[in-house]
């Protein structure tokens, strides 16, 4: 297949190895993989903060280059959701409609065009560690993706995979809430550090790299030894 | 910023940085999952019990006119008093009215979310009537002055060692960590009143078209008490409580509790359908229904967001709402607080005082997901803030997201910002906790991830 | 502000209904993407309410059992997790029995209960002093009596319940304002689950409903002190289900 790779800012600035493992594991995979250069935003921080005009300006962008992309597939479950879900809402009845509309029909968050996809769950990695995973919200509750990424952490060799209670409450970042509401995504991401700690695991993993900045910020700053890690870096693992 | 909105920030603050408080309400929701959790496995089919409850009250709010006129007829038809209110200050003169008419000195209350909506007792309490708080947890902050921290476990933030010191203060009993003596104390104090009450106050939980019924969910039997021995029964409800049919019941009564609480029924539940009727050996002589308005026919006229008015009061999203359980039920400032909250409370008290509850989210949806009939609780938070906007945009955000449009719309100037951003990165981080620091919001209690030497875009480029 | 009468209220909201209603809403379970559930299939209708048929909900709920036998087991296990007392004896005479013994190891002094059948005959055989409810009391008369003993319309296997009301089951205070309720119940008024029950309730009082119908399930409980259980908060503490 012809994968579009849709790299968002904080990935392209803060975590690009995030973006070259999965690069790594769709070449292995066969695949043909392009990024296009000119659109680094989904839009979704002014579609979150109620400016839509000021989003499409972001959107129409990203829609324009990859509205004839086979397959998009993007590192992060809020930036999946923002194409997926959101785009057509924001261009309901407008002449981009269509446009959205298919885009949002050939986009897939990583995990999920893995398994749901390509239907490929063994990765032939391997990376020795006891992990938990966090589910992303918009990944969890917008796209459904839930059993996909432990289907792929299942099959990496010597791997201990635990459950921590709170794998689904939200982490506290949720895009300019973290900016704008500080004490209470702060109080939220201490709430799910503590929970991913009790399960004795040496990294929380996610799907999410907008989460794991703010985890693992919390984490750093209070000099805690739990580690995070994005899901295609265990995935590329030898 | 609205005064509300900085209340909330203060509140929000202060509480969040309160341990104590997080893990009374970590521990007590977590008690409420386990429960939930079972109750809702012993369903055949809870994904279509949701469903089917979400239609049936589509059914209800989009036949609004049919069912209140049927409802009304069907309980005036018996000897009740139905009262339309259109406003809060007409509910309350209404109630204030019968009251005074029914020349009562003693008034009981049972739990209703309309009463403290429409600052009820605070009237009249004015006109210099007792009243009394049935409820548990109702009675609890009636004694501490204080308003209910959630809409169905009013004392959820206290311990026991609080209430045990409120009641030795306000009724001077003994002290005592017992939950069961404690509760002995209120039985005592209250059982009196129920007796000596000339007015009693309901809620109610669903207004039945078809039968002209009441139906009101409790369990400790306080309501039960408050709608059986004073001479005169007053019941307030919003008026999107309607259910077309007795039997919705049988399907509603689960739900309701299942998602509120973590049980299969309440202990009580209760139809009510007319005053003391011939033939009967007690019960109120005269009851009044009162039907609230107050702005939910505005919230109708919208409608991307008429579901919210499906609402059955359950609790539910407040329950699993991650920023409820860190800033706790009073930090909103409103009579309705949690997701539910923070979607009406803009429609019911005006959107740009309000907003602020819209955007104190992180969007994760959790409540959509436990809303027992299906209101899209948390695509509705986006709207408000969407209309928020719509209606006055702040020109300094605006401006600052058409600049970050043209920044990340122009891949020159994109990778010059990076650029930047590397270099200063030292700086920043020397910056750092100062009242300098240009990202304190985030790097007050956050590291922030170093600039990478080299981007993904970069990477690619040189890969080519 | 000027006197509004209550008619123009009720049309000024009905206006208000009216007019906001002219654009439609849509219907629930268009949102969500796939995962979520659409619109269910809903199954056929069963018995005539009101002389309509019903749609029930019984496919989805928690099950009450499909023979009297597991109704039994049903009501009995959600007795236990209730906290209420519930014996199945073989004869009216045991019931009596039962509650004699019950009278004593409580110490009751003074019980109240309503005429009927199953009460007259239940409390004769207790030879307590009695304060009947039917026609009037006094409410610190009521106050004083340990007991309330009734009867009940119906009880329901799938929630644990059973169904008084305010007028063949003593009024509205007497099953619930002393501290022990007593309700004797025959073994052909245990119906499944909550549809059946409502079914049953139409066909007793359908023609002329009375003022209160209270579904009673388990003694009174509160859990508003630290998410504790503590039976008994106003209503009553303990609540028996003698059968027979």
């Amino acid at each position: 297949m012809n994968v579009t790779l849709f790299i968002p800012c904080f990935v392209d600035t803060c975590f690009p190895q995030v973006g070259m493992h999965m690069v790594r594991i769709l070449e292995r995979l066969g695949h043909r993989v392009t990024c296009p250069e000119a659109i680094a935003c989904c839009g979704q921080p002014a579609f979150n903060s109620g400016y839509w005009d000021e989003a499409r300006q972001v959107a129409g962008k990203t829609l324009h280059h990859l509205r004839d992309a086979e397959a998009v597939v993007i590192a992060s479950g809020s930036c999946g959701a923002m194409l997926k879900v959101f785009y057509p809402q924001l261009y309901a009845g407008r002449p981009e409609e269509a446009a959205a509309q298919r885009l949002s029909e050939h986009t897939w968050e990583f995990s999920d065009f893995l398994v749901s996809k390509l239907g490929v769950t063994d990765l032939g990695a391997r990376f020795p560690a006891k992990v938990t995973f966090h589910d992303g919200c918009h990944g969890l509750r917008e796209l459904g993706i839930k059993s996909g990424p432990r289907k792929l952490l299942e099959k990496v060799r010597d791997l201990e995979l635990v459950e921590m209670s709170d794998a689904e409450t939200c982490c506290g970042f949720g895009g300019t809430f973290a900016a704008k509401f500080p004490m209470i995504s702060t109080a939220m991401g201490e709430v799910k550090c503590a929970s991913a700690a009790d399960t004795g695991a040496e990294y929380m993993v996610s799907n999410d790299s907008s989460c794991l900045m703010h985890l693992q910020g919390l984490l750093s700053r209070q000099g805690k030894p739990l580690k995070t890690l994005h899901l295609a870096q265990i995935l590329d693992s030898q | 910023m609205s005064n509300a909105a900085q209340q909330f920030l203060e509140a929000a603050g202060t509480i969040t940085r309160n341990l104590r408080h997080r893990g009374l309400i970590q521990t007590a929701l977590r008690k409420y999952e386990v429960a939930r959790d079972r109750k809702k496995s012993a369903f055949n089919d809870w994904s279509s019990a949701r469903q089917s409850a979400a239609e049936t009250k589509w059914d209800a709010i989009n036949h609004l006119d049919t069912y209140l006129t049927e409802f009304t007829s069907k309980i005036e038809a018996r000897g009740t008093k139905v009262h339309w209110c259109p406003t809060g200050p007409e509910a309350r003169d209404t109630i204030r009215g019968i009251i005074r008419d029914a020349k009562a000195k003693c008034v009981v209350k049972s739990k209703a979310m309309t009463a403290e909506e429409i600052h009820l007792n605070e009237a009249l309490e004015k006109d210099g009537f007792e009243v009394v708080e049935s409820d548990l947890g109702e009675y609890i902050v009636q004694l501490r002055k204080e308003p209910p921290y959630h809409i169905v476990f009013p004392a959820m933030h206290l311990t026991r060692d609080e209430i045990s010191d409120l009641f030795e203060r306000e009724l001077g009993s003994a002290p005592t960590r017992e939950p069961e003596e404690l509760t002995m104390i209120a039985r005592r104090a209250l059982r009196r009143k129920y007796i000596q009450a000339d007015v009693g106050i309901t809620g109610a939980n669903f207004a039945i078209a078809e039968t002209g019924m009441v139906s009101i969910t409790e369990n400790e039997g306080n309501a039960r008490l408050t709608a059986a021995l004073p001479r005169v029964m007053i019941t307030l409800l919003g008026i999107e409580k309607v259910l077309p049919k007795m039997e919705d019941l049988a399907l509603f009564l689960p739900l309701l509790a299942t998602a509120g609480a973590g049980q299969t029924v309440t202990g009580y539940n209760t139809l009510y359908g007319g005053p003391r009727q011939p033939g009967e050996s007690d019960g109120p002589v005269e009851w009044h229904v009162v039907l609230l308005d107050n702005r939910r026919t505005e919230l109708l006229a919208d409608p991307e967001q008429r579901d919210a008015l499906h609402c059955i009061r359950c609790g539910a999203c407040l329950n699993v709402c991650p920023i409820f359980r860190n800033v706790g039920g009073h930090t909103y400032g409103t009579t309705y607080s949690g997701p539910v909250g923070s979607v009406i409370t803009p429609h019911l008290r005006g959107l740009q005082d309000w907003k602020h509850l819209s955007n104190a989210s992180s969007l994760c949806g959790a409540c959509t997901e436990a809303c027992p009939v299906k209101i899209d609780l948390h695509h509705h938070l986006l709207q408000n803030r969407r209309n928020a906007v719509g209606e006055t945009p702040s020109w300094i955000e605006r401006l600052a997201w058409r600049a970050h449009a043209f920044a990340v719309n122009t891949p020159a100037l994109y990778q010059f910002g990076q650029e930047v951003a590397r270099i200063v990165e030292p700086l920043r981080q020397r910056l750092q906790g100062t009242p300098l620091d240009p990202v304190k919001t985030w790097t007050s209690t956050r590291d922030l991830p170093p600039v990478a030497p080299e981007s993904f875009k970069e990477w690619w480029r040189n890969r080519r | 502000m000027v006197e509004e009468s209550p008619m123009n209220a009720q049309e000024r909201i009905l206006a208000r209904i009216r007019e906001a209603l002219t654009v439609p809403a849509p219907m629930p379970g268009s949102h969500g993407h796939g995962h979520d559930q659409g619109r269910v299939e809903v199954p056929a209708p069963v018995f005539a309410f009101q002389g309509r048929p019903v749609h029930v909900a019984r496919a989805w709920l928690p099950p009450g059992g499909t023979t009297p036998e597991e109704q039994l087991t049903r009501f009995s296990a959600a007795s236990a997790e209730l906290k209420t007392d519930f014996r199945c004896v073989a004869s009216e005479a045991e019931a009596h029995e039962q509650l004699r013994g019950i009278a004593d190891s409580e110490g009751w002094k003074r019980v109240a209960s309503h005429h009927s059948a199953l009460t007259d005959a239940a409390t004769t055989a207790l030879g307590r002093p009695t304060l009947f409810t039917d026609g009037g009391y006094v409410p610190d008369d009521l106050e004083a009596c340990e007991a309330g003993i009734t009867t009940c319309d119906v009880l329901v296997a799938q929630t644990g319940s059973l169904v008084v009301n305010s007028r063949t089951s003593g009024g509205r205070a007497l099953s619930v304002l002393p501290p022990h309720h007593v309700v004797l119940a025959r073994r052909d008024q245990l119906v499944c689950d909550l549809t059946a029950a409502f079914q049953r309730l139409e066909e007793l009082h359908g023609r002329n409903w009375p003022s209160m119908i209270s579904l009673v399930t388990g003694p009174s409980r509160t859990g508003d002190i630290e998410r504790i259980l503590v039976l008994g908060a106003h209503g009553p503490k303990k609540l028996t289900v003698l059968m027979w």
